[in-house]
C-alpha cells in the first residue's frame, strides 16, 4: 500500500515524543507537570491514530493489511509491517493502556519523572512493533527491546524488593528468548529468509518443526508465563509501581500469546499438534495450581498475579485447540484480561496510594467510604472470575467449549478453575471492600478523585460492552482466525 | 408488551442503583421505591395479561433481539421466547416481586441505602426474566448466573455483618459448582446438536435418540450425559441434596430477598430447567431415575432437619428444599405439568410464609430465634392469620392450592412405574407428616403459648403496616385459589391445549387410585397438625423430653446431618492447605530454589572460585603458565 504509513507512525511517535520530553531540562514541579502531559497528550494521540485503524480495516479480508515493506540488512530480513485481525486489537489495547498507565503514574511517581516517562513511551514503542512485525528479526529486536524500559521501571521505580524481582523478571524472560533468537537464525539459514509471510507457507520438516518449535516455545511459555516457569512473574508484579503492573499484565504478557498463534502454530502446525496434550496439561494445573495458590495469598497484587497465570491457562488452552472458537477465544480472553486485570491492579493502586500497603488484612469495610470504588472493583472482579454479561465470560466460554470437543478430561479439570476463581475472586473482595469499617487508619480513606474516575470508566464501559456485545470483536478477529485454522489444516493434512 | 417486561427491570434497576450513589435523603429514597415498584407492577400486569390472554387458545412468540455470541458455527442471541412454560414462570416472577418490592418499602424502612436494595431487587427480577425467556442455552446461562450474582449481592446486602458476607459467598460458590454442571451440559449438547437453540435442539431430539457421546474416554448415551449435567446444575440453583448447604445459610439476607430470590423464584430455576428440558430428559430414562433419587431423598432430608430447626426462617427455607424436593420428584416421573403446577402454588404460599415471618420478625424486633418468641397471636392477628393461610396450603389442606400440586404429585409417585417410584412415594408420604409437624411446630412456637419474650419486649410487639400486609393478602388469595383456579390448564383436562407442547405432557389414569391412597395426604397432613398441636400446646414440655431421649439423633439433625462440617473438612481446609503447599513449597522452595535462586546462587558460587584464582601474585601466574605450556607442548608431541 502507497498510503500513509500509519503503523510506523503508531510506532514512532513515541519515539518523537521521547525527543520532545527530553527537551524539557529543569527538575522542578512545574516541568514534571508538563512531562506528565506531554506524555499524556502523545499517547493519547498515538491512542487517536489507532483507532483510525478501525476504520480503515477490511473486514472480509484475512490477510496482512496496511503493509509496508523496505528492505533492511540482506535480501532475507526486510522492515516488514502488517496487522490482521489476531494482532489489530493487540495494537489498540496498547495504545489505550498506556496513557491509562501515565495517568495513573500522575500522583504516585515522585522523583525522575522525565526518565520514568521516557522509559514508557520507548515501552510503548516496542510493544507496538511486536504485534505489528511481519519480520522475524524486527520482532525479536521488539521482543526483547521491551525487557529494558519494563527492567528499569520495575528496578527503579518499584518497591523494596525491587532488584531482586527486576534481575528475576529480565533474566528468566532473556534466557528463555535465547532459544528463540538460535531457532530465528537456524531459520534464517535453512531457509535464506525471515519473512513472516513467505514462512507462514513454508513446510518445514518435521524434526526442524519440534526444535523450532520447542525454542519459540521456552521463551513465550516464560513469558506468558505457564507453570512452572510462573515465579517471575507474582515477584515482578508485587514490586512493580502501579503503572508498571498494568502494563506487564495488559501488554506484555500477551506477546507470548500472540506469538504462540502466530509463529508456533503457524509455521510449526504439525509439532504444535504432537505437543497439544503436553500444553493442555501444563496449562490445566497452571488453571487450578495457581488458582488455589491465589487463595491463599496476603499480598493484593500477589493474589492478582497468580490469578493471571491462570486466566493465561485459558489462553494456551484454547490456542492449542486448533479450533476457531479456541482461538477466537483464546484472543478474546487475552484483550479480556488486558483490560480487566490492568484494572485491578489499577484498582490495587488507588488503595496503595492512599495507605501505602498491600496487604489485604489491613483493609476491610471500603464500601462506606468508597463507594464509587466498590463499585468498580466489583464490576472487574465479576469479569475476572467470568460472569456471563462480562468480557470475561466470553473468551472463558468459547475456549471450554472448543476444548471440550478436543478432549473432555482437560475440559473438565479446566471447568473447575471457574469454581476456583470465584473463590478467591470474591474472597479477595469481601476482605477489602465488605465488613465493618473498623481500623483507625482506614477513616482517613477518600472516594475515587475525577483522575481515577476517567482511569476507570473506559475500562468499566468496555468490560461489559464486550461482555454484553462481543460481536464487532469477533467480527474483526474472525477472518484471520479461520485463515489460520484452515492453513493448519491444509498442512496437517 | 413482551420488550418492556423484560426493559422495565433493568431500567428500575439502572435508575435506583444511580441514586444510592447520591447521599441518602427522604426524596432519594422514596423516589428509588416508587419507580422500581411501579415498574415491576406494570412488569407484573403486563405478565398477567399475556397469561391469561394465551390461556386458552396459547401462542408461541420468539422475539430476536441481537446478537450475542457468535464463533464459527457456534451461534447465541439475545432472545425474547415466549412459550406457556415462560408465561407461567413470567406470572410467577413479576407477581412475587411486585409484591415483595412493595412490602420491601414498608419492611427496609429503617434501613439506610434503600434504593441500593430497590436497585438489586429489580437486577435479580431482571436475570429471573433473561433466564426464563432465552430461547437458547446460553442466555439462560447468563440469567443463570445473573441470578447467582443478585443473589450474592442480596444475601450479603447487610455487608458490616461477617455472617452474611460469608453466606453470600458460599451460595455463589455452591451455585458455581452447580453452574459448573450445567456448562458442561451446554458443552456437550453443542457438540452433540451443533447448536444451543431451544428450537433446533428440541425439534430434533428424536433423531438423536441413540447417538453416543465419548466422555472421559467413555462411550456414553449422549442424551443421558446431557440431562445428568443439566441437573447437576439444578441441583446448585435449587439447594437440592449435596449442593444444599448454601439455601439455609442464604437467610441471613434481609427477608424480602428470602421470600422472592429463595422461595418462590431463583431456586425454581432448577425445576424450570428440567421442565424446560423435557423433551431431552424424556428420552434420558436413567437420568430421570437419578432426578427422582435426589428429588425424593431431598424431600425427605430437608424435611427431617427442618423439623429441630429454632431459627423462623431456616425452618421455612428447609421446608422450600424439601418442597423443591417434590417438584423435582414430579418431573423426574415425567411428570412435568405436575412439576409446573406445584412451582406455581409453591411460590404463593411460600412467598407468604417468608414474608409471614419477615412480619413476625419486625414485630418482636429483629428476633429470629423461635425460642425467644411465643405467644404473640393477639399483638399480630393479622399476620398469624395470613400465615396460618400459607401453612395450610403447604400441609396440602384439602382445597387450599398446595393440596390439589401436592396430591398430584403423590399419586403419581403412587401409580409411575419408574425404578424408583416406590421409593419416592414413601419418602413423600412421610414427607408430608413432617412438613405438617414443623409448619405448625412453627406456628405454635412463635404464636401460641406462653412468651418466652421479656415483658418490656412484648409491651412493644406491633402489627405490620399496611404497605407489607397487603402484599400478604394478594399471596395468600393465591394460596388459598389458584391451586382451584389453574389445576385443569396445568395437570387436568385441558392440559394438551395449554401447555401447546412446550413441555412433553404425559396422560394418567388417575381414577384408579385408591380411595385411602387418595385421602392419605390430608389424613396424614392432619396428623401432623396434631401431633405438634398435642407437643407444643397441649404437653408443651414433651418436645423438650423427646430430644432430650435421643440425643445423638437430635444433635445429628440440628446439625443439619453435619454436611457444613463434612465439607468444610473435605473440600474447604483441603483447598487451602494445597494452596499453601503450592505457593511455600512448590513455588517458592522447588521451583525457585532449584531454579531461578538455585541458578544465581550456583553462578555465584562459581564465581566465587573463579576469583581465587586471581589471586594478584606473580608466582602464581607464572606458575599456570608453566603448567598450561606444558600441556600444549605435550598435546603438540603426542599428536604428531
Amino acid at each position: 500500500m502507497s498510503e500513509i504509513p500509519i503503523l510506523s507512525i503508531l510506532i514512532f511517535i513515541p519515539v518523537v515524543g521521547i525527543f520532545f520530553m527530553l527537551l524539557i531540562r529543569n527538575n522542578d514541579d512545574q516541568s514534571s507537570q508538563n512531562l506528565k502531559h506531554t506524555a499524556l497528550w502523545i499517547t493519547f494521540l498515538n491512542f487517536i491514530i489507532s483507532l483510525s485503524l478501525l476504520f480503515s480495516f477490511d473486514l472480509n479480508n484475512p490477510d496482512f493489511q496496511f503493509v509496508e515493506k523496505y528492505a533492511w540488512i540482506e535480501s532475507g530480513i526486510s522492515y516488514h509491517l502488517g496487522i490482521d485481525g489476531v494482532s489489530i486489537l493487540f495494537v489498540i489495547l496498547t495504545t489505550m493502556l498506556v496513557p491509562i498507565c501515565i495517568l495513573a503514574s500522575y500522583e504516585s511517581i515522585k522523583f525522575s519523572v522525565k526518565e520514568y516517562l521516557i522509559s514508557f513511551l520507548a515501552l510503548e514503542t516496542f510493544m507496538i512493533g511486536v504485534f505489528c512485525s511481519l519480520d522475524l528479526v524486527l520482532f525479536y529486536l521488539f521482543f526483547e527491546g521491551g525487557l529494558i524500559p519494563m527492567f528499569l521501571i520495575i528496578g527503579i521505580w518499584g518497591g523494596e524488593r525491587r532488584v531482586y524481582s527486576t534481575f528475576k523478571f529480565f533474566l528468566y524472560t532473556l534466557a528463555g528468548s535465547v532459544f528463540m533468537l538460535l531457532a530465528i537464525i537456524y531459520i534464517f539459514i535453512s531457509t535464506g529468509t525471515t519473512d513472516v509471510e513467505t514462512l507462514l507457507v513454508y513446510n518445514f520438516t518435521t524434526n526442524e518443526q519440534l526444535i523450532l518449535w520447542i525454542a519459540f516455545f521456552t521463551s513465550f511459555m516464560v513469558k506468558i508465563p505457564m507453570w512452572p516457569f510462573h515465579t517471575w512473574l507474582p515477584d515482578a508484579h508485587v514490586e512493580a509501581p502501579t503503572a508498571g503492573s498494568v502494563i506487564l499484565a495488559g501488554v506484555l504478557l500477551k506477546m507470548a500469546g500472540y506469538g504462540f498463534i502466530r509463529f508456533s502454530i503457524g509455521f510449526f502446525p504439525d509439532a504444535s499438534e504432537f505437543f497439544a496434550p503436553f500444553i493442555f496439561s501444563l496449562s490445566v494445573i497452571a488453571i487450578i495450581v495457581t488458582s488455589l495458590i491465589a487463595l491463599v495469598q496476603e499480598d493484593m497484587k500477589k493474589l492478582i498475579a497468580y490469578s493471571s497465570v491462570a486466566h493465561m491457562g485459558f489462553v494456551t488452552l484454547g490456542i492449542f485447540t486448533f479450533t476457531v472458537q479456541g482461538i477466537e477465544g483464546g484472543i478474546i480472553q487475552m484483550i479480556s484480561h488486558g483490560i480487566v486485570s490492568a484494572a485491578l491492579f489499577l484498582c490495587v493502586g488507588v488503595v496503595y496510594d492512599r495507605l501505602h500497603t498491600r496487604e489485604i488484612a489491613r483493609y476491610g469495610g471500603l464500601v462506606s467510604k468508597m463507594p464509587f470504588y466498590s463499585f468498580s472493583f466489583m464490576i472487574f472482579i465479576l469479569a475476572s472470575l467470568g460472569l456471563p454479561g462480562t468480557s470475561g465470560f466470553v473468551g472463558e466460554f468459547l475456549v471450554l467449549l472448543s476444548i471440550f470437543t478436543v478432549n473432555t478430561y482437560f475440559a473438565i479439570f479446566a471447568t473447575t478453575g471457574v469454581v476456583l476463581a470465584a473463590t478467591y475472586s470474591l474472597w479477595l473482595y469481601r476482605r477489602i471492600i465488605f465488613g465493618a469499617l473498623i481500623k483507625d487508619d482506614l477513616s482517613e480513606m477518600f472516594d475515587l478523585t475525577r483522575r481515577e474516575i476517567i482511569i476507570f470508566l473506559p475500562l468499566i464501559i468496555l468490560t461489559v460492552f464486550i461482555g454484553l456485545y462481543p460481536k464487532p470483536i469477533i467480527n474483526i478477529i474472525e477472518p484471520s482466525t479461520e485463515k489460520i485454522v484452515n492453513q493448519i489444516k491444509m498442512k496437517l493434512d | 408488551m413482551a420488550h418492556s417486561i423484560i426493559l422495565l427491570p433493568l431500567i428500575g434497576f439502572l435508575i435506583s442503583c444511580s441514586l444510592s450513589f447520591f447521599k441518602s435523603n427522604k426524596f432519594i429514597d422514596r423516589a428509588a421505591e416508587i419507580i422500581t415498584s411501579l415498574f415491576i407492577t406494570i412488569t407484573a400486569i403486563f405478565s398477567f395479561y399475556i397469561f391469561i390472554d394465551n390461556i386458552g387458545d396459547p401462542s408461541f412468540v420468539s422475539i430476536k433481539l441481537f446478537n450475542w455470541i457468535s464463533s464459527g458455527s457456534f451461534n447465541a442471541d439475545w432472545s425474547i421466547y415466549l412459550d406457556t412454560a415462560t408465561r407461567v414462570m413470567l406470572v410467577v416472577i413479576t407477581s412475587v416481586s411486585a409484591l415483595v418490592h412493595i412490602y420491601s418499602v414498608g419492611y427496609m424502612s429503617h434501613d439506610d441505602s434503600k434504593p441500593r436494595f430497590m436497585g438489586y431487587l429489580s437486577l435479580f427480577t431482571f436475570a429471573m426474566l433473561m433466564l426464563v425467556t432465552a430461547d437458547n442455552f446460553l442466555q439462560l446461562f447468563f440469567g443463570w448466573e445473573g441470578v447467582g450474582l443478585a443473589s450474592y449481592l442480596l444475601i450479603g446486602f447487610w455487608y458490616k455483618k461477617p455472617t452474611a458476607n460469608a453466606a453470600a459467598i458460599k451460595a455463589f460458590i455452591v451455585n458455581r459448582i452447580g453452574d459448573f454442571g450445567l456448562a458442561l451440559g451446554i458443552f456437550t449438547i453443542f457438540i452433540v446438536f451443533g447448536s444451543i437453540e431451544y428450537q433446533t435442539v428440541f425439534n430434533n431430539v428424536t433423531s438423536f435418540k441413540n447417538v453416543n457421546f465419548n466422555f472421559l474416554g467413555i462411550e456414553l448415551h449422549a442424551l443421558t450425559l446431557i440431562c445428568i449435567f443439566l441437573f447437576i446444575g439444578a441441583m446448585g440453583k435449587s439447594a437440592q441434596l449435596f449442593l444444599h448447604t448454601w439455601l439455609p445459610d442464604a437467610m441471613e439476607g434481609p427477608t424480602p430477598v428470602s421470600a422472592l430470590i429463595h422461595a418462590a423464584t431463583m431456586v425454581t430455576a432448577g425445576v424450570f430447567l428440567v421442565v424446560r428440558c423435557s423433551p431431552l430428559f424424556d428420552l434420558a430414562p436413567v437420568a430421570l431415575d437419578f432426578v427422582v433419587l435426589i428429588g425424593a431423598s431431598t424431600a425427605f432430608f430437608a424435611a427431617t432437619v427442618g423439623l429441630v430447626q429454632n431459627d423462623i426462617k431456616r425452618v421455612i427455607a428447609y421446608s422450600t428444599c424439601s418442597q423443591l424436593g417434590y417438584m423435582f420428584v414430579a418431573a423426574g416421573l415425567g411428570a412435568y405439568g405436575a412439576a409446573m403446577f406445584h412451582l406455581f402454588t409453591h411460590a404463593f404460599f411460600k412467598a407468604l410464609l417468608f414474608l409471614g415471618a419477615g412480619s413476625v420478625i419486625h414485630a418482636v424486633h429483629e428476633e429470629q430465634d423461635m425460642r425467644k418468641m411465643g405467644g404473640i397471636s393477639n399483638f399480630v392477628p393479622i399476620t398469624q392469620l395470613m400465615m396460618i393461610i400459607g401453612t395450610i396450603s403447604l400441609m396440602g389442606f384439602p382445597f387450599t392450592s398446595g393440596y390439589y400440586s401436592k396430591d398430584a404429585i403423590i399419586e403419581t409417585a403412587y401409580l409411575s412405574n419408574s425404578n424408583f417410584a416406590d421409593y419416592a412415594y414413601i419418602l413423600l408420604t412421610v414427607g408430608v407428616v413432617m412438613t405438617s409437624f414443623y409448619s405448625w411446630r412453627l406456628m405454635f412456637l412463635v404464636f401460641n403459648g406462653k412468651t418466652r419474650m421479656a415483658e418490656e419486649d412484648l409491651s412493644k410487639v406491633h402489627e405490620s403496616s399496611s404497605v407489607m400486609l397487603i402484599p400478604l393478602i394478594i399471596l395468600a388469595i393465591g394460596a388459598l385459589f389458584f391451586g382451584f383456579l389453574f389445576k385443569n390448564y396445568f395437570i387436568g383436562y385441558y392440559s394438551d391445549v395449554f401447555w401447546n407442547g412446550s413441555i412433553v405432557v404425559h396422560h394418567e389414569d388417575h381414577h384408579s387410585i385408591p380411595l385411602l391412597i387418595y385421602y392419605l395426604p390430608a389424613i396424614l397432613g392432619i396428623a401432623g397438625f396434631i401431633i405438634a398441636w398435642f407437643m407444643y400446646i397441649r404437653k408443651s414440655d414433651m418436645a423438650k423430653n423427646i430430644a432430650e431421649l435421643n440425643k445423638p439423633l437430635y444433635n445429628f439433625l440440628l446439625n443439619k446431618w453435619y454436611f457444613d462440617e463434612l465439607y468444610n473438612s473435605i473440600f474447604v481446609k483441603p483447598a487451602m492447605a494445597i494452596g499453601q503447599i503450592f505457593w511455600k513449597f512448590i513455588d517458592g522452595l522447588i521451583i525457585d530454589g532449584y531454579g531461578p535462586n538455585g541458578i544465581a546462587a550456583l553462578v555465584s558460587r562459581i564465581s566465587i572460585k573463579a576469583k581465587q584464582v586471581q589471586s594478584g601474585f606473580i608466582y602464581h601466574y607464572a606458575f599456570a603458565i608453566l603448567i598450561g605450556l606444558s600441556i600444549i607442548i605435550t598435546f603438540i608431541i603426542f599428536r604428531f
